[in-house]
C-alpha cells in the first residue's frame, strides 16, 4: 500500500538548498540522470535531492506501516480460512514494505528510529487515505483492491525513478502488490455478486471510500506546488493528475462491471480527449485531513505510538546486547 | 481405537492451532520491531494453516466443512487448552507462550509422524518441519532477551511464572489416553509432557531463567473438555462476526 500526493519541501527551501551547490557537480549529476543512470548511496548528490528523497521514501514507509492498521483490524474477523490466511499474508507484506522502504531511506542518512519518531510525533506525513475508518469488512476489501491498485499506479511510476535503492525496493514491492490486487479484487467480486446484504455492504463501502480515493493521488496539478526540478531529477515520475487518470481508466470500468455505482454523477470518460471527467474533489477537506483533522488521524498515531512504547523494552534489550553488556542473572 | 477417539485428538490439535494463530496474528502491525512483527505474523499464518490441515482431516472423517467447524461453534464446543486463548498481553508473555507451546507441538508432531494412520502421519511430518523453525526462533529470542538486561530478564521470568500452570494444561489427559497408547497412535500426553520438561529446562537454563519445582505448579485443566476462561467466547464472537452475517454466503 502507498499513497500518492506526497508533501514536498516548499520551493523557498528548495532555492536555499540549491544555491550553494557546486555547479560542475550538479551538471554532472543531472547528466547522469538524463542518461538514465541510477544514483547510488555513495554517489555525489545535491542536498535538495537527498532531502526530498528522504521525505518521499519515509512518507511511503509510514504509509505502509499505518496502512497496516485499518486492514489489520480485520484479520481477526476475516470470514473463513481462505480470507483469513490471505489477509494475514497481505498485511504482513505491508509491514515488510515498510521495512524495505525504511532501509532504502536509511541509505540517505536518516535512521529508522528517527523516522518512526517523526511519524509518531506527527512531524512526517503518511498517505491521507488511512485517516478514514474501516467500518465493515467491505471497507477492508475496498482498500485491498482499490487503494492497493492506486498504490501500484504510483509505485510503478516511481520504480523508474533515479535513486537506485528506492527503485530496487519498489521492484520487490510491486511484485507483491499484484498478489494484493488479486486478493482484493476477489473479495470485492464475492461481495458485489453475492447476497443482497453483501452487495449493499460493498456499495456502501464504495460510497464511503470514493472521495478519499480521489484525494489519494494528491491535489490537481493545477493547484499543487511546482515540482519541475523533482521531475527533472526523476524523483517525481508522474503528476498527480496523470496517476489519477490512469487509475480511473483502469478501474472505473471494472467497478461498473460488477454492478456497483460510483457516487459521482459527473464521472465519465470523454471520448474525444480520452480523459476522465469528474466532480472536482474537495481539496479543502484533503488539506484539513492531511493536517491532522481527519476522522482517524489521532487514533492511527495513538495506536502506532502505543505499539512503539510497548515494544521499547525489546529494543532496549537488543541494544544493550549489541553493546556487549550481557546481563548476568543473580544466582538463586 | 474408535473414530470418536481419533476425532477428539484431531479436534484438540486443530483448535489449539487456530486459537493461538488467531491470537498471535493480533501482533500484526503492532510488533516491537518490524522484523519481529513479520516473523510473528508468518508463524501465526503457519498455525492457522495447520489448523486448517487438521480440520480437513476431520472433514474427511465426516465432520462439517473446515469453515463451518471453525466459524460456527461456540466456546464450549472448542477443545483447545486454556493457555492458547489467553490474551496476547505484553510481548514477553506472547513470546513465552510461543516458546512453551511450540516446544510441546514439536514433540507432538514428531510422535504423530510415526502414527499408523497414514493421513495423520503425513500432516504431522510436514508440520514438524515447520514447527522446528518456530522453536528455533523462540529459543533464540528467549535466550537473547532474558540475558540482555535486568528489565527484560524480569519481564521474561514473570511471564514464565504466570504461563507455566496454563502451559501444563496443554497435556490435560484425554478420556481416550489408553486407546491412543494401545493403538500406537502416539505415546500420550504424559509422554509429551515428560519430554517437554526436559527440552524446555535446557533452554531456560541457558536463558538464565529460574524454573520452579514442577510439583509446586498446579496445571490449569478444563480446556480439553470445553471449559474455558472468559477470554475465549469474545475471541470467537470477533472471529465469526463477519462470517455470521450470513453463514451460507460465499465470502
Ligand atoms: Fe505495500
Ligand atoms: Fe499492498
Ligand atoms: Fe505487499
Amino acid at each position: 500500500m502507498y499513497g500518492g500526493g506526497q508533501v514536498f519541501e516548499p520551493s523557498s527551501t528548495n532555492n536555499d538548498l540549491l544555491k550553494d551547490e557546486d555547479p560542475k557537480k550538479l551538471a554532472e549529476f543531472e547528466a547522469r540522470i538524463a542518461r538514465g543512470e541510477k544514483i547510488e548511496p555513495k554517489d555525489w548528490m545535491p542536498k535538495l535531492y537527498r532531502k526530498q528523497l528522504i521525505r518521499m521514501i519515509e512518507q511511503h514507509g509510514h504509509s505502509e506501516i499505518i496502512g497496516a492498521l485499518p486492514e489489520g483490524t480485520w484479520i481477526t474477523r476475516a470470514p473463513g480460512f481462505k480470507r483469513k490466511l490471505a489477509l494475514m499474508a497481505k498485511v504482513q507484506d505491508e509491514v515488510g514494505h515498510a521495512q524495505l522502504l525504511y532501509g532504502a531511506a536509511e541509505t540517505l542518512g536518516k535512521s529508522r528510529e528517527q523516522m518512526i519518531q517523526d511519524l509518531i510525533t506527527g512531524k512526517s506525513k503518511y498517505s491521507n487515505i488511512f485517516n478514514y475508518p474501516t467500518f465493515t469488512w467491505a471497507d477492508s476489501c475496498f482498500i485491498s483492491w482499490l487503494v492497493d491498485a492506486g498504490a501500484i499506479v504510483n509505485q510503478l511510476a516511481n520504480a523508474r525513478g533515479s535513486y537506485g535503492p528506492y527503485c530496487r525496493a519498489l521492484d520487490r514491492i510491486c511484485a507483491e502488490e499484484s498478489f494484493h490486487l488479486k486478493y482484493g479484487h476477489h473479495c470485492v467480486i464475492h461481495l458485489a455478486t453475492g447476497t443482497p446484504k453483501q452487495r449493499e455492504m460493498m456499495q456502501e463501502a464504495v460510497n464511503r471510500w470514493w472521495a478519499p480515493m480521489m484525494h489519494f493521488f494528491g491535489p490537481s496539478d493545477k493547484i499543487s506546488t511546482h515540482t519541475e526540478i523533482l521531475t527533472k531529477w526523476k524523483v517525481k515520475m508522474a503528476t498527480n493528475d496523470e496517476c489519477r487518470q490512469q487509475f480511473l481508466d483502469m478501474y472505473v470500468p471494472k467497478i461498473w462491471e460488477l454492478g456497483l455505482t460510483i457516487p459521482d454523477e459527473n464521472l465519465k470518460r470523454n471520448e474525444q480527449t480520452g480523459e476522465w471527467e469528474f466532480t472536482e474533489p474537495d481539496w479543502e477537506e484533503f488539506k484539513r485531513v492531511i493536517n491532522g483533522d481527519g476522522p482517524c488521524n489521532k487514533e492511527r498515531l495513538a495506536v502506532r505510538r502505543t505499539a512503539e512504547e510497548r515494544g521499547a523494552w525489546v529494543r532496549r534489550a537488543l541494544a544493550s546486547k549489541t553493546k556487549g553488556e550481557e546481563y548476568v542473572a543473580p544466582m538463586a | 481405537m474408535t473414530e470418536e477417539a481419533l476425532k477428539d485428538l484431531l479436534y484438540k490439535i486443530a483448535d489449539d492451532q487456530l486459537i493461538l494463530g488467531h491470537r498471535n496474528s493480533e501482533w500484526t502491525g503492532m510488533g516491537p520491531l518490524l522484523e519481529e512483527d513479520i516473523a510473528f505474523s508468518s508463524m501465526a499464518q503457519d498455525k492457522v494453516g495447520s489448523s486448517l490441515a487438521f480440520y480437513t482431516l476431520l472433514h474427511d472423517l465426516g465432520e462439517q466443512e473446515p469453515d463451518t467447524v471453525a466459524f460456527t461453534r461456540n466456546a464450549e464446543q472448542f477443545h483447545n487448552c486454556q493457555f492458547v486463548e489467553l490474551p496476547i498481553g505484553e510481548y514477553n508473555f506472547s513470546l513465552i507462550r510461543h516458546f512453551l507451546f511450540d516446544h510441546a507441538e514439536l514433540i507432538r508432531f514428531q510422535m504423530l509422524a510415526e502414527c499408523p494412520i497414514e493421513e495423520v502421519a503425513q500432516v504431522a511430518k510436514k508440520l514438524k518441519g515447520e514447527v522446528k523453525y518456530h522453536v528455533m526462533h523462540a529459543n533464540t529470542w528467549i535466550k537473547q532477551l532474558s540475558n540482555a538486561n535486568e528489565e527484560a530478564h524480569t519481564r521474561m521470568q514473570e511471564s514464565l511464572n504466570y504461563a507455566l500452570p496454563y502451559a501444563l494444561g496443554i497435556f490435560e489427559p484425554s478420556q481416550f489416553e489408553n486407546d491412543f497408547i494401545e493403538a500406537g497412535i502416539y505415546p500420550g500426553e504424559k509422554a509429551i509432557e515428560t519430554k517437554w520438561k526436559e527440552n524446555i529446562s535446557k533452554i531456560l537454563t541457558e536463558a538464565g531463567l529460574t524454573l520452579p519445582a514442577w510439583d509446586s505448579i498446579e496445571a490449569v485443566y478444563g480446556g480439553r473438555y470445553g471449559k474455558h476462561t472468559e477470554h475465549l467466547q469474545p475471541l470467537l464472537s470477533e472471529m465469526t462476526e463477519v462470517f455470521n452475517v450470513d453463514p451460507t454466503a460465499d465470502w
